[in-house]
């Protein structure tokens, strides 16, 4: 009834306050456009062209993504170091930082300044991580020389070994994500339902059963969140073989964000490189659909 | 996909308003301990502090061997404190290559990045969580759309769009490409929408504008919201590595601190000294942030861990 006699009014209100809502969101939406939308649509018309950095462009067609497929000598090794990183990085990191989470129950003194020692190497710039795992594993490092002192033993050329370097750049990395994932998996467990934690226990519920059966089912949102965001990290990584290994020995390092780095500006191919980044986008689509999928045999939703 | 990163964010703007945080486990009565408990609990002491030693031991070596000579840096067999500590090692960094102006770059990058998010994100958080407008959800989830998409897709054009615009070699490049990034819209839209509506509708009865509204009521009531974020943007400029080495050609002018630590091993040979100094010196801006806001640190990845980095 009042309703027909406050239309208009509502109607100026709300007109104004769209126009004020455009202000406050303008900033953003040109950013974006710039900065986001912009660069997408560039990059896929760039993955059909021949794009030098300097000089003419030529349309090419799907030529980039056959020549990847098919004459790129680093592309399929750069495809399957991603996966084998992956493979390796996403259930060590998971489980270890889960373990790290567990054991730092409320039980633990000290356990605040634990969490922060374990979240340093992840707020710390990876540039530097890197370099001093570097000086670690150099042949005259400090694990190599206490192998020698203490027990006479010469460990390999961890980063000139084709399969050790990858070891390495899978151990370096998880000890600097380890503190990431330690946190969610605290603050999850945290979060735990007291009452369902005592129920268990009054049911005779301990140790091992009441961590498997009870806690982990509880928190397996977290598990399952941590894991996707592990995995998209870890599909991108960079850093870590770039300057550990450079990406060597010859290319046993090399990840697929390195090969499109190096095809981009190393060999100026950004059209080539655009292409290389779209199938990265695309296996991370793909692996995160299948995660999701996936959720439904392990995940559990309270609400 | 949305609903499940939304719901432990609002959860957390909803646990904003308890007055005084207590930690859970404080709360729970906990039984009395064995004597086989007790020896349990002592062995998961002695487990969980190795576990820290062996963990927190690279950085360690890392802080000694920046205190050694260079010639010292790999003796055999491995001792952790050189024949002497020298610390004007920590000084000659200064000294090799343009390491000030890297450490300058860093901070004003940083610092001018997060500010510029700051203003970006609240401004738009508001518009989408508290103002009606008409395609605000649809806008709202194209917005989370870009989310999706990873950095290295965007490298590539970036550079082309840097290059028409002639900033390559430039702080506008370093500051505004990664400064609009949808996340800290939608961190800031989860928070204003938990504030009670009715907190704004008194200041809007009695006249205020939104923007008088947005400045005085809402951003005061977010302010440890807009801290984390702060935060964890301020972060992932400081260690930004792929974007700058891309955008910087010239590292002597532009370069941040990121990339001057990778350079410094081409020149003459390997200074391992100053390298370990120098990423020492890098460290501890981040660590002692962490240290600071370690109350902090549990709630901010519970929020911007979800997307952040």
């Amino acid at each position: 009834m009042s309703t027909t006699t406050y239309t208009p009014r509502r109607g100026t209100l709300a007109r104004t306050e769209s126009r004020q809502a455009l202000g406050f969101v303008s900033p953003a939406l040109a950013g974006l456009a710039l900065f986001t939308i912009v660069p997408v649509v560039l990059s896929i018309v760039m993955g059909f062209f021949n794009w030098p950095t300097f000089g003419d462009k030529e349309f090419v067609g799907f030529d980039n993504y056959v020549r990847l497929f098919t004459q790129s000598p680093d592309f399929w090794p750069a495809l399957r170091n991603t996966f084998v990183f992956a493979l390796l990085y996403v259930p060590i990191s998971v489980i270890l930082s889960l373990l790290l989470a567990l054991s730092l129950s409320s039980r633990i003194r000290g356990r605040g300044a634990l969490r922060v020692l374990f979240f340093i190497p992840v707020v710390t710039p990876m540039v530097a991580n890197v370099l001093v795992w570097k000086m670690l594993l150099q042949p005259q490092g400090l694990f190599n020389g206490l192998a020698q002192s203490w027990f006479g033993v010469q460990l390999p050329n961890f980063l000139a070994d084709p399969q050790w370097a990858m070891i390495m750049v899978v151990v370096m990395s998880v000890w600097q994500g380890l503190g990431y994932n330690m946190l969610i998996f605290s603050a999850a467990l945290e979060q735990l339902p007291e009452s369902v934690v005592e129920a268990a226990r009054i049911d005779g519920a301990k140790g091992f059963r009441m961590i498997w059966s009870v806690m982990l089912p509880m928190i397996s949102p977290s598990i399952f969140f941590a894991s996707i965001m592990t995995m998209i990290t870890s599909l991108q990584v960079f850093a870590q073989p770039q300057l550990l290994t450079g990406g060597g020995p010859g290319n046993a390092t090399q990840p697929l964000v390195q090969f499109i780095y190096n095809q981009g500006f190393k060999f100026q191919e950004l059209g080539l490189a655009a292409a290389a980044a779209w199938i990265l986008f695309a296996i991370i689509i793909v692996l995160t659909a299948l995660q999701f999928r996936a959720q439904k045999k392990w995940v559990h939703y309270e609400h | 996909m949305s609903t499940e990163l939304i719901s432990p964010v609002t959860a957390m703007a909803d646990a904003e308003h308890d007055a005084a945080p207590v930690e859970p486990s404080e709360r729970r009565g906990r039984a009395p301990l064995t004597t086989g408990g007790r020896i349990r609990l002592v062995f998961a002491h002695l487990g969980v502090y190795l576990a820290a030693l062996v963990f927190v031991s690279p950085l360690v070596y890392a802080f000694f061997s920046a205190l050694k000579p260079n010639s010292e840096m790999f003796s055999m067999p491995p001792t952790l404190v050189g024949s002497e500590l020298r610390w004007s090692n920590f000084a000659d960094v200064f000294a090799y290559g343009p390491f000030l102006t890297y450490i300058g770059n860093s901070f004003f990058v940083a610092i001018a990045g997060t500010l510029v998010v700051l203003a970006v994100s609240t401004m738009a958080g508001y518009a989408f969580g508290r103002l009606r407008w008409k395609g605000r959800d649809l806008v709202f989830v194209l917005f989370l759309g870009t989310l999706m998409v990873p950095q290295e897709v965007l490298v590539i054009p970036m550079f082309q769009v840097m290059q028409w615009l002639g900033w390559v070699d430039s702080y506008p490049a370093l500051i505004f490409p990664f400064a609009f990034t949808a996340f800290g819209t939608f961190l800031m839209r989860q928070f204003f929408r938990g504030i009670p509506f009715e907190l704004e509708e008194a200041a809007r009865v009695d006249g205020a504008g939104p923007i008088r509204s947005f400045l005085q009521i809402i951003l005061p009531l977010a302010k440890s919201a807009v801290a984390v974020l702060a935060v964890f943007t301020f972060l992932s400029f400081w260690n930004s590595y792929l974007w700058p080495l891309i955008v910087t050609v010239d590292y002597a002018s532009h370069g941040t601190l990121p990339i001057g630590l990778a350079s410094f091993s081409g020149l003459q040979g390997t200074r391992w000294d100053l390298q370990m100094a120098a990423a020492i010196i890098s460290m501890v801006p981040t660590t002692v942030l962490v240290i600071a806001l370690q109350k902090h640190l549990v709630k901010g990845i519970a929020m911007a861990g979800l997307g952040g980095r």
